[in-house]
């Protein structure tokens, strides 16, 4: 089999639009993700039954089906449901977006369970509230730890959003099929998108381990 | 080691050369996508490989003198699976062009199409490509829909799916304007759905003509194939075919 590197070289270009709109994809599921996960995450620490009860279903829901289905809930039946429909993109970060908050929520409620009582009884000996108490001493640090496994829910978002591609949104695993469909070269095409991914996931793993050395040196 | 290795090595150039020629059987393996009516699809009641295209490889397989085998695959790697040896020839309203014509080799005409813009029957303000520009339209990726949209200067997007009933549906949820897709497949889905969407009136684009795709290690199919397509065409029973599905020429 000849390998068709001049068409590999040829394909960057687009195949890097689609990573830069991977990237974007990425970055947005997650700040979403963490905005939805804080509040849920905490919510699952909670005496609060009730509180504690919808966060668990919501995380129970999300991560026990595939994101793929959650990916057509979305952008297939909500419209159906709702009555209008729903642009690719507004449904790709959605999804992408809740998926994302439930592996967070229980990111942080395991960042805010390992931070030792002893500091809790601490802190309400000394007259603090539940709120102040989380606020002051527990968040803080719970977010210092929680950086490596945000980390690797990131590398792992950059890798689920290749999903979309079912949705035609045109991010990079989506471009490789486009080029695909044009050069019949799947091998080629799919190992260059590959390695793409592979660079991306490497440089976060990369800059995720160099924030835990620093982080370190600050305690 | 180097023994195990030519040893593996001679097994699978067996089984490759065997997978490139039609076997000794004489079964016919044909590729085919079939989510386009009226050329193939599968049929809601029999949940038989149906459609225009289904019937002239049957015929032309069997003038031929094989069995037929039909095999359905996403259309996204038809032309890939044939390369490989999945199957021996490709009957899915494929249209013969250039780009493909370097991977792939073709039978002989068998049908003359064009692309048409299929929009939602209560739009007044398409008219032609001209008035694409600036608006999304969707496609049917890979085909020659998908290149003709892709060429057009100035559209804002185009929207690319799997299959083209997806992207018809991405025009009657309103995130697109129209669809660029073949002929004869908007006139079966209008005809299927009637009161929903038209064809815009007028030819824009240039004809096409699908052709059934062949290995091009494969002569002695692409010959047999191309003998049988002649002797159907002249003794009628293209006619045949082709009235029961398109009515009178």
């Amino acid at each position: 089999m000849d390998f068709r590197w001049d068409l590999i070289i040829r394909s960057f270009p687009t195949l890097l639009e689609g990573a830069w709109v991977t990237v974007q994809l990425t970055t947005i599921a997650v700040a979403i993700g963490l905005f939805i996960g804080t509040f849920v995450g905490i919510a699952r620490t909670s005496k609060n039954k009730l509180m504690y009860g919808l966060a668990s279903v919501y995380v129970d829901f999300i991560r026990g089906t595939p994101l793929l289905v959650q990916i057509f809930l979305v952008y297939m039946g909500l419209p159906q449901l709702l009555g209008f429909p729903i642009p690719v993109w507004v449904a790709a970060i959605t999804s992408l977006g809740v998926n994302s908050g439930a592996y967070v929520a229980e990111i942080v409620r395991s960042g805010i369970q390992s931070i030792d009582k002893g500091q809790v009884e601490a802190a309400k000996s000394l007259g603090m509230t539940h709120k102040q108490t989380m606020r002051h001493i527990v968040l803080p640090q719970a977010f210092k730890r929680i950086v490596p496994p945000l980390g690797n829910e990131f590398i792992a978002m950059l890798k689920d959003s290749s999903l979309v591609a079912v949705i035609s949104l045109e991010e990079l695993m989506r471009k490789g099929q486009i080029i695909q469909t044009r050069t019949f070269r799947p091998f080629e095409i799919y190992l260059a998108v590959a390695f793409i991914y592979l660079i991306m996931t490497l440089t976060i793993s990369r800059f995720v381990a160099y924030m835990e050395r620093r982080l370190k040196t600050n305690d | 080691m180097m023994k195990k290795l030519g040893f593996v090595g001679a097994v699978m150039t067996l089984v490759f050369g065997l997978t490139v020629a039609v076997g000794a059987s004489g079964v016919l393996k044909v590729g085919t996508n079939a989510a386009f009516p009226p050329f193939e699809y599968v049929d809601e009641k029999t949940h038989e490989y149906t459609g225009f295209d289904m019937d002239l490889i049957r015929a032309v397989g069997a003038e031929a003198g094989y069995t037929v085998q039909i095999i359905d695959v996403a259309w996204e790697g038809i032309i890939p699976g044939l390369l490989v040896g999945n199957y021996d020839v490709i009957a899915s309203a494929m249209t013969i062009t250039e780009e493909r014509k370097q991977s792939v080799n073709f039978s002989d005409p068998y049908f003359n199409a064009e692309q048409v813009i299929l929009v939602p029957i209560k739009d007044n303000s398409i008219k032609g490509p001209g008035d694409l520009k600036g608006k999304a339209v969707s496609v049917q990726l890979g085909t020659t829909g998908d290149f003709v949209a892709s060429d057009l200067k100035g559209l804002k997007k185009v929207a690319r799916f799997g299959e083209v009933t997806d992207a018809i549906q991405e025009m009657m949820n309103g995130n697109v304007v129209g669809v660029i897709c073949d002929n004869l497949v908007a006139i079966m889905y209008i005809q299927e759905n009637p009161g929903k969407a038209k064809i815009v009136p007028g030819s824009f684009f240039e004809p096409e003509y699908y052709g059934f795709a062949i290995h091009k290690k494969n002569i002695a199919v692409l010959n047999k194939i191309n003998a049988a397509l002649a002797t159907l065409k002249a003794n009628g029973t293209y006619d045949q075919i082709y009235n029961k599905w398109f009515g009178t020429n």
